[in-house]
Formats: C-alpha cells, sequence, structure tokens
C-alpha cells in the first residue's frame, strides 16, 4: 500500500467538498435572480417573469446566453493572464468555504460525519488569508485586457481591497479576544452556550460588516465598476463565460462573507432558544443547516436592500471612511474589548 | 513513501520551478506572480513541519498584502518587456557567477551541519502551533517583541512624513 489513508475519511470529505461547492454555485445563481427580483420590488417593478413560473428559471437562461455568446480575447492582452483572472475571481470565492461549519455533525453508516470541510485550529486566519488573495483575480485581469478603464478599475479594486482589510483585521481581533479561539467551529459551539457574539461586539460587527461591503466590491463601495467614469470597470473587455465568471464570483462572495458573519456574529447553525443536545441528532443537524441558511438569506437580503438604497461613493470619501473613520473606531473597539476581558480576567477588580 | 514526503518533493519541485521563473521571465508581471507561487509553496512546507500560523502568515502578509503593492507598482508604471532597460551582458555573468558562489557556500554549510545526515521532523512537533507561539512570544521574549513593534511604528510614522511632505 503506497498510501495508508482512511478511504472512507476521503470519500466522506470529496462528497462534502462537492456539496458544498455545488451549493454554492447554485445559491450564487438564484442570488443573482434574487437581486433582480429584490431591485424590481424596491423600484416598484416586476422584475423577470418570463422563464418559468415567476422567472424562475431566469438564472439558467442568463446562464445559457452567457454560454452562447462570443468569447472575445484582446489582440495586445497576456493570453494566459486574461484567462487566469476570472478564474481566480472564481476559485477565491469557492475556497472559503472549505473552513466554514455548516453543521452539526450528522450520524450517517455508523460515522460520525462533521458537517465542515476542515477544521483547522485557525479557521479565521484562513478565512482573512483567502480575502486578501480575492485581489488577483481583479488585478490580474484588469491589467491584462491592455485597457486603461480596465487597469483603473483593477488599481481601484485593489487599494480599496487592502484599505479595507485592515479594519476588517482590527476588528476580528476585538473578536477573538472574546472568544478566546480561532477555530470557527469551536466560536460556533460557544455560541450555542452561551450569547452569540454580536452581543458583546455590536461595534466590531457593525465595521465587519461595512469592510465585507467594501471587500465585495458591491455598492456603495463599487468604484472598481463604476460604469459612469470607468465605462465598466476591471471587466470591460471580458465577454462570454469570463465575464460570467466574475460576476457570478461576486455572488459567490456575497454568499461566503454573509455565511461567515452568521458564523462569526449570529452563532453559525446555533437555532436560538433550543437545546441541541434533547433531540434526533441528525435532525438537529439538518435544521441547523436550514438556520444557517436563513440567516445568510438576511445578510444576502441586507446586500441587496444597501445596494438599491445607498448611491455611490466618491472615491476620496471611500479612502477617508476607510483609514480615518473605521481603523481608529477598530482601535477603539480593540483597547475596549482588551480592557474588559482582563477586567473580567481579574474578577471585575482593578 | 508516505503522503508528507509526496507532499514535500511536489511543493519543492514547485518552489524550485517558480523561482527560476521569477528570475527568468522576462515581463514583471510574470515574475511577481512566479514569486506568489513560490511564497505558497514556502507556506506548503511550513503547513508539513507543523508551523501552521507561520504558514497562514506568510500567505497574509506576503503574498497577501506585499506582492499586491509589488503588483500595483508595476502596473502603475506600466513595465513591460520592451521599456526594460536591458542590462549589460557582463553585468549578466557577475550576477551568475556571485549568485553561484554564494549557492555554494550554502550547499557545502547545509550538507555538513548534523542534522543533514538524520530526517526533519515533519508534521511532529507544535512549537508552530499559535498557542504556544503566543505563549513564547508574549511570556518569555515580551521585551525584544515590544520592542521590535516600536520600530515598526516608527517606521510607518516615517513612512507618513515623507509622504506628508509633499
Amino acid at each position: 500500500m503506497l498510501l495508508a489513508i482512511d478511504m472512507a475519511l476521503v470519500i466522506e470529505k470529496l462528497v462534502l467538498i462537492v456539496i458544498v461547492v455545488m451549493a454554492s454555485l447554485v445559491i450564487a445563481m438564484y442570488t443573482t435572480f434574487a437581486e433582480r427580483k429584490v431591485a424590481a420590488v424596491l423600484q416598484d417593478r416586476r422584475g423577470p417573469n418570463r422563464a418559468g413560473p415567476f422567472g424562475i428559471l431566469q438564472p439558467l437562461a442568463d446562464g445559457l446566453k452567457l454560454f452562447f455568446k462570443e468569447e472575445i480575447i484582446p489582440n495586445f492582452s497576456s493570453k494566459a493572464l486574461f484567462i487566469l483572472g476570472p478564474s481566480l475571481a472564481m476559485l477565491t470565492a469557492i475556497m472559503t468555504g472549505a473552513v466554514i461549519p455548516w453543521g452539526d455533525k450528522v450520524h450517517f453508516f455508523d460515522r460520525d460525519i462533521s458537517l465542515q470541510i476542515a477544521d483547522v485550529n485557525m479557521g479565521i486566519l484562513y478565512v482573512f488569508a483567502v480575502v486578501s488573495m480575492g485581489v488577483y483575480g481583479i488585478m490580474i485581469g484588469g491589467w491584462a485586457s491592455n485597457n486603461k478603464y480596465s487597469l483603473m478599475g483593477a488599481l481601484r479594486a485593489a487599494s480599496q481591497i487592502i484599505s479595507y482589510e485592515l479594519a476588517m483585521g482590527i476588528s476580528l481581533i476585538a473578536l477573538l479576544m472574546v472568544t478566546g479561539t480561532l477555530s470557527l467551529k469551536e466560536m460556533v459551539v460557544a455560541q450555542q452556550q452561551g450569547l452569540w457574539n454580536i452581543a458583546y461586539q455590536p461595534l466590531g460587527f457593525l465595521i465587519f460588516l461595512i469592510c465585507a461591503f467594501a471587500e465585495c466590491n458591491r455598492t456603495p463601495f463599487d468604484l472598481a465598476e463604476a460604469e459612469n467614469e470607468l465605462v465598466g470597470g476591471y471587466h470591460v473587455e471580458y465577454s462570454s463565460m469570463k465575464l460570467g465568471f466574475y460576476l457570478f464570483a461576486e455572488y459567490v462572495n456575497m454568499f461566503i462573507s454573509s455565511v461567515v458573519m452568521a458564523t462569526l456574529f449570529f452563532g453559525g447553525y446555533d437555532i436560538p432558544f433550543l437545546n441541541e443536545a434533547n433531540y434526533d441528532q441528525n435532525w438537529m443537524a439538518l435544521f441547523g443547516v436550514l438556520m444557517l441558511m436563513a440567516k445568510v438569506v438576511g445578510f444576502i437580503f441586507l446586500f441587496m436592500w444597501v445596494r438599491w438604497t445607498i448611491p455611490r461613493f466618491r472615491y476620496d470619501q471611500l479612502m477617508n471612511l476607510g483609514w480615518k473613520v473605521l481603523i481608529p473606531l477598530a482601535l477603539f473597539n480593540m483597547l475596549l474589548t482588551g480592557a474588559l476581558v482582563l477586567l473580567k480576567h481579574n474578577g471585575w477588580h482593578f | 513513501m508516505g503522503i508528507t514526503q509526496i507532499l514535500f518533493w511536489g511543493l519543492s519541485v514547485l518552489a524550485i520551478f517558480a523561482a527560476i521563473m521569477v528570475v527568468a521571465s522576462k515581463s514583471p508581471v510574470h515574475s511577481i506572480l512566479s514569486l506568489i507561487v513560490v511564497f505558497f509553496a514556502m507556506s506548503g512546507h511550513y503547513i508539513l513541519l507543523n508551523a501552521q500560523f507561520l504558514a497562514i502568515v506568510n500567505i497574509i502578509v506576503y503574498a497577501g498584502a506585499i506582492m499586491v503593492l509589488f503588483l500595483f507598482v508595476v502596473m502603475l508604471m506600466n513595465l513591460n518587456a520592451g521599456s526594460e532597460p536591458q542590462k549589460h551582458r557582463m553585468l549578466q555573468f557577475a550576477g551568475l557567477i556571485s549568485g553561484g558562489c554564494l549557492f555554494l557556500v550554502i550547499i557545502s554549510a547545509i550538507s555538513e551541519t548534523p542534522q543533514a545526515a538524520g530526517n526533519v521532523m515533519i508534521g511532529t512537533g507544535n512549537s508552530g502551533l499559535i498557542k504556544n507561539l503566543g505563549m513564547v512570544l508574549f511570556k518569555d521574549y515580551v521585551i525584544p517583541f515590544e520592542i521590535s513593534s516600536i520600530l515598526f511604528l516608527s517606521a510607518m510614522i516615517g513612512a507618513v512624513m515623507i509622504g506628508k511632505k509633499n
């Protein structure tokens, strides 16, 4: 035997990976549909309603259309990098799902199967690392297009993501001080037994939420694709499914950051006011996954609501907000949390 | 050959190939992308050594932040093979010889260390885990740690001052 590996474990993880990737993609697909419907409701329109009942097949029609469009690669661009750009955007969008605890353990075929692909003991840092990788897809694509507008869009996206990563990291440090662990699974378990982290870190959550909007390039932070100044942003030169990948990666990012927020601050798969240990394990795991999805849908709705309500920032406003408001606020939050944690450790004595 | 060894060889080949590409490729952007691959391969090695914190920080800081800035500068200046100044052939030879000498010195130094004969302990030891690392940093080495952070702070303030001048 060349490799002594537990085959059942490999199969189990493979099945889990396929399910998570497929689910992310399908949910992202229907998020595009939901976005158009929500936009329609907010603007007093009907939205897409021709493909299938209530327009339910619209995402499939969109996907098919993108597949059948002519594919154009600009003459003077670097072809390999031009293709690498959207692939990287998609890859980094999907990679985060590996450390998310999607649910509790289920019991099948005499095995306890954890609904988490990898419970690494530094899950939150992994998420952070993947987020910081996300900028490459945009930068490489924007540069390889060999177009001034694309390059401007890519540079804007990069500087924005770098700026907001800092505040995001500092708000996470405050959260880590409260939870005392980096593992996402342990965080969820702690929240199941006690209060949700939002109760301890309301300011931290607000900072994290704003940064998540910026990292996903969503309005009001979508200057990278400001169509009135940059034609279309970093993906001007893209067509067909490569454009589809960029647009799609944005929705996968939105889904994943909603999952991360729900896991970090809103108890993950925890069902409030219910002791999961009293009921059947498998059913509780299923309901836990559904609960997580319900929280995620709430966050995704928030993303859309904000998009169709708040206009885009100016670029200097964006940078001022990131560097002069969010980072000092996050530092203050970290200091306050540190002081309180220390006080609590000393039994509330100075 | 266990799975760790296969991973080790795979990562090593990847790292060396990408490192050669950093030097050999004509376009600066390609060099930077190869350097990012090198960082990822190094992080893989760190994980094999059970130094997970080092691995992830290597990705966050080097691959995620510093290389983005590199890419940023190269893209803004729009460097490419055409505009890059051609180096003199003599300079290239000098670089090759001095680099080769350094390589030889390192090889001989490594081959004479006593550890080279034995196996490196892969996947064992837990000094690289974040908990132990934090304990060591903030208990045994807290003063050097704080001093180095003050050094960072002064570098940051210096950068801001230089930027403010214009």
